[in-house]
């Protein structure tokens, strides 16, 4: 069956069946790989895209509901790279596989636009569904709060000393 | 494109035995098994300066998160003298003519490689000294190199390297004992953190994941197998599969019996059905529809529950085996002031890593390209020349970034079986599993029983130790990743040390999972050296440096074989004790363990652990409500790899992770098998810990102590478990014995 979706701004005609989940329809039909499969079940949420600016789990939306919402996925995030998100992760090192990373950018931008300037609290409510099988989670956080342009944290503080015990 | 032209070879380094050599100088080999464990490195292509200076550095090893595609460009760069702002990375494809050693496991990259690439590096420099000598006519010892240029002071001179790049290629190679290593006071690159090369490709999407690859013609595969390992194919609706919307083919793969009482560490390809597909969402759904007759085999009648009990029978029996007796255990228990006893459990558990198991192969011809996240491409080359009965030469292997590995990708099942399936469907594929055949089809940490009892004076010194271990295997010998060497701690730490073991067989597949055997026996240890301590009125701290006081004798003389953390013939030297002894120092004091009145509910726990020759002491401060709900408020963690932290940005974050990581294990992990199937298949039955649930903070210090640098993939992950089982205790005076933790009524806050 054929869907006209609105992804990253531009207009996508994809012929395929109605129950086929938007992360495969991403991945294998457009060639948008930064929307990755985890689980299938919504447990991971690497494969987090912005649905009319609402974080969704791909995996778990049919195509048949996409409509004319617009999708927005990490390449999409913004137009060179430079979402705040995007410069802090780079600052802060977040990343070890990276595979879960690009869910947990997209779970953030939503969670910034919502709320410029997030708590601890806030970011753990809107990153608890976000898997990082390495365990990035305290530079995550890190990462969020300079996005955000939050006072340094305290694990900053440590990160800092540990990395200057490390010199 | 890269410019092949502008490669030069280090040719001198071109005979293994000079490096060898070399690589067992004397630093390297003060480390032990590291230095001289080296690989016979014969690196052909590593450095390629293009005319504008660009540099770019081949990282010869699989990547899966550990770090490694900044760390070996890092020692190449900083002997070379080049910014590393100005380093292109880039990986190397399996060719083990030009780089040997091309694997990621048992934290072995930083001993084996800090040696021989800071070597690479140097070898480049001197080429370029050389040639801006020659275009100069001045002697080589009055240039100086820095920030990819060489100088001449004299006369005010400068050349960059990309202008000598083609004069470089030209040249001789130096003699390897003139090469001159940098004083570690300047290095601008080692040491320092840097940001991962990819992280600017993740944070934008750009990055290729294996799971991302493709060619030209490529079809994606699913894979079907029994739940019950070796199961057969008897009959499947492969006609009405075929006829299925975006269904390009579908067949069965026939494989021989593997009839071993105990598998194999990788048994190979497995019988099944592939079907192909134009996406992989048709293959999936396709597969939905499957209806197969399968002959299970015998191993149907395996479960946990038989295990269990088999285990408990095995604990009353006499040992099957002594693995190691040192003085009288048995008389020392029984004329001890006091005897402690305790009964540990752990069970299997699944690696898991993000991105499930995928391959994309291109059979054509009889030759075959594959591109893999394989954490040794070497090995899943081998398998794939055996199995398709190919010559080895005739199989390209791409290296490409993995999403975690954490040992799971050692073994190349899935590498095979894209190989067959392309060959046998005619057209390349991607195979990708689904989380439930990566959780139902791995390679299981083995679980285990371990009853120890050990015996202390009227002192309450210890004196007597004892434990039969209940393990898996045939006879004398063990399944993979389920043995325990002779000289597991606290062997030779206490007079009287008896270690035996008894097996029984199984089903399921078992290896190597991030600290392979570490990760389960220090929950043991650790936590059962904590109830000693309790039980002889001592602090669990003063208690610990009392035991290993008692085994600073010669740490050289110590056994290599065996012992925590050993795996796949990769022997750590035995344990330092002031080594241990110093980062248990360092932890009680930042922790200020014992200096700080903590409210009730909370409590603080200690456990250390040696494994892939690095030294951990970690302290877990845990608060813990009536409902056994536990919050992590603090971890802090003293590591001891060495006089050098190479890159200390991604060694702080993979400390951090294997704290999360182990927190993971200690709780909520645990796979069952249930009629020969694995029971759990996905992340709600087998829980990773969550953003919310993870410590507030982890505090992490090094010691750095006079050795060369060991890896930390694995070494910080073990002492966390017991660190943690131990705080419980001082938070609650209840002592768990197993993990997973929520079996035991606990969750996180």
């Amino acid at each position: 069956m054929a869907y006209k979706l609105n992804v990253n701004g531009q207009t996508k005609t994809v012929d395929v069946p109605s129950d086929m989940p938007l992360l495969w329809v991403l991945r294998d039909t457009l060639n948008l790989h930064a929307t990755k499969y985890g689980c299938g079940i919504g447990q991971c949420r690497a494969c987090t895209v912005h649905l009319a600016g609402k974080p969704v789990q791909a995996c778990l939306t049919p195509i048949s509901l996409v409509k004319d919402q617009p999708v927005t996925t990490l390449e999409g995030l913004s137009p060179d790279g430079n979402h705040p998100l995007q410069v802090a992760w780079q600052d802060i090192d977040v990343p070890q596989c990276g595979y879960c990373q690009g869910g947990q950018i997209m779970a953030a931008a939503a969670l910034l636009a919502k709320t410029p300037h997030p708590t601890d609290k806030e970011i753990d409510t809107a990153m608890n569904g976000n898997l990082c099988r390495c365990g990035t989670y305290l530079r995550i956080r890190q990462a969020i709060h300079k996005a955000a342009g939050n006072p340094v944290t305290a694990q900053a503080k440590t990160e800092l000393n540990a990395q200057l015990a490390g010199e | 494109m890269m410019d092949r032209r502008s490669f030069f070879k280090i040719t001198a380094f071109g005979a293994g035995g000079v490096l060898l050599s070399l690589a067992a100088a004397p630093e390297a080999e003060a480390q032990g098994r590291g230095g001289a464990n080296a690989p016979p490195l014969d690196p052909h292509f590593y450095i390629s300066v293009a005319s504008d200076g660009t540099v770019t550095i081949m990282s010869k090893n699989p990547e899966t998160g550990q770090g490694i595609r900044n760390m070996l460009p890092m020692l190449i760069a900083e002997e070379l003298d080049v910014d590393w702002k100005s380093v292109k990375v880039m990986q190397a494809n399996l060719d083990d003519k030009k780089y040997t050693a091309q694997s990621s496991g048992g934290s072995t990259a930083t001993p084996s490689s800090w040696v021989p690439m800071r070597q690479v590096g140097a070898a480049g420099r001197a080429l370029f000294v050389t040639a801006a000598a020659q275009s100069w006519n001045v002697p080589e010892s009055e240039l100086t190199t820095a920030s990819g240029k060489v100088m001449h002071q004299a006369s005010s001179r400068s050349v960059g390297y990309g202008e000598l790049a083609s004069k470089v290629a030209t040249l001789p190679a130096p003699d390897v004992k003139s090469l001159k290593m940098k004083d570690p006071a300047d290095y601008k690159i080692i040491g320092h953190p840097q940001t991962g090369y990819d992280v600017k490709s993740i944070a934008t999407g750009k990055q290729q994941f294996c799971m991302d690859v493709t060619t030209p013609g490529m079809m994606f595969a699913v894979f079907e197998k029994c739940g019950v390992f070796g199961g057969k194919v008897v009959s499947a609706n492969l006609d009405e599969i075929k006829k299925l919307p975006g269904v390009k083919n579908a067949f069965v793969i026939e494989r021989p019996d593997v009839t071993t009482p105990v598998l194999p560490g990788e048994p190979g390809l497995e019988n099944g059905i592939a079907i192909i597909a134009e996406n992989w969402w048709y293959a999936q759904s396709a597969r939905n529809k499957l209806k197969v007759t399968w002959n299970e085999g015998s191993r149907n009648t395996h479960s946990s529950a038989s295990y269990a009990d088999h285990a408990a029978e095995l604990m009353k029996a006499t040992p099957q085996r002594t693995i190691r007796s040192d003085g009288d255990a048995e008389g020392a228990l029984k004329t001890a002031a006091k005897v402690v006893e305790g009964s540990y459990s752990y069970p299997f558990i699944a690696h898991a890593p993000l991105e499930p198991m995928t391959c994309t192969a291109s059979f054509k011809d009889g030759k075959c390209e594959v591109w893999t996240n394989s954490q040794q491409p070497l090995r899943g080359r081998k398998l794939i020349a055996d199995t398709l009965e190919i010559p080895e030469a005739d199989i390209h292997v791409n290296m490409v970034r993995g999403g975690g590995g954490f040992g799971r990708r050692l073994t190349n099942d899935y590498m095979v079986e894209a190989a067959a399936i392309s060959k046998q469907a005619g057209v390349p594929v991607k195979l990708i599993w689904s989380r439930e055949d990566d959780m139902r089809h791995d390679y299981y940490r083995p679980g285990g029983w371990q009853k120890i009892t050990a015996g202390l004076d009227a002192s309450g010194k210890l004196v007597a130790w004892h434990n039969h271990f209940v393990s898996w295997g045939d006879g004398d010998s063990f399944a993979s990743s389920a043995a325990m060497g002779p000289t597991e701690f606290p062997q030779r730490f206490v007079p009287n040390y008896s270690l035996q073991t008894s097996v029984q067989q199984l089903a399921i597949r078992t290896g190597a999972l991030r600290a392979p055997s570490s990760n389960a026996f220090a929950f043991v240890i650790q936590s059962f050296i904590d109830e000693i301590a309790h039980a002889a009125g001592k602090d669990p701290v003063a208690f610990r440096l009392e035991i290993l006081e008692a085994g600073r004798a010669p740490a050289a003389a110590a056994p290599p074989a065996g012992g925590g953390g050993g795996r796949g013939g990769f022997a750590p030297p035995g344990m330092n004790a002031d080594r241990m002894i110093g980062v248990v120092k360092l932890a009680a004091e930042k922790s200020e363990w014992g200096k700080r009145k903590l409210p009730a509910g909370t409590g603080m726990g200690i456990a250390f652990h040696f494994s892939h020759m690095g030294y951990f002491a970690e302290v877990a401060e845990v608060q813990v409500d009536a409902a056994k709900k536990i919050k992590v408020n603090k971890v802090w963690v003293a590591g001891d790899m060495g006089h050098t932290i190479i890159n200390p940005s991604a060694c702080t974050n993979l400390i951090e992770g294997a704290i999360i990581d182990g927190l993971s294990e200690l709780m909520a992990q645990e796979i069952t098998v249930d009629k020969g199937k694995v029971v759990q298949g996905n992340y709600n039955t087998h829980q990773l810990m969550r953003f919310a649930q993870a410590p507030a903070a982890i505090e992490v210090h090094y010691l750095k102590s006079n050795n060369s640098p060991t890896g930390v993939g694995e070494p910080a992950l073990p002492p966390i478990l017991p660190a943690l089982a131990n705080a419980v205790f001082a938070a609650t005076g209840a002592r768990v014995r197993a993990t997973p933790f929520a079996k035991s009524g606990y969750s996180w806050a």
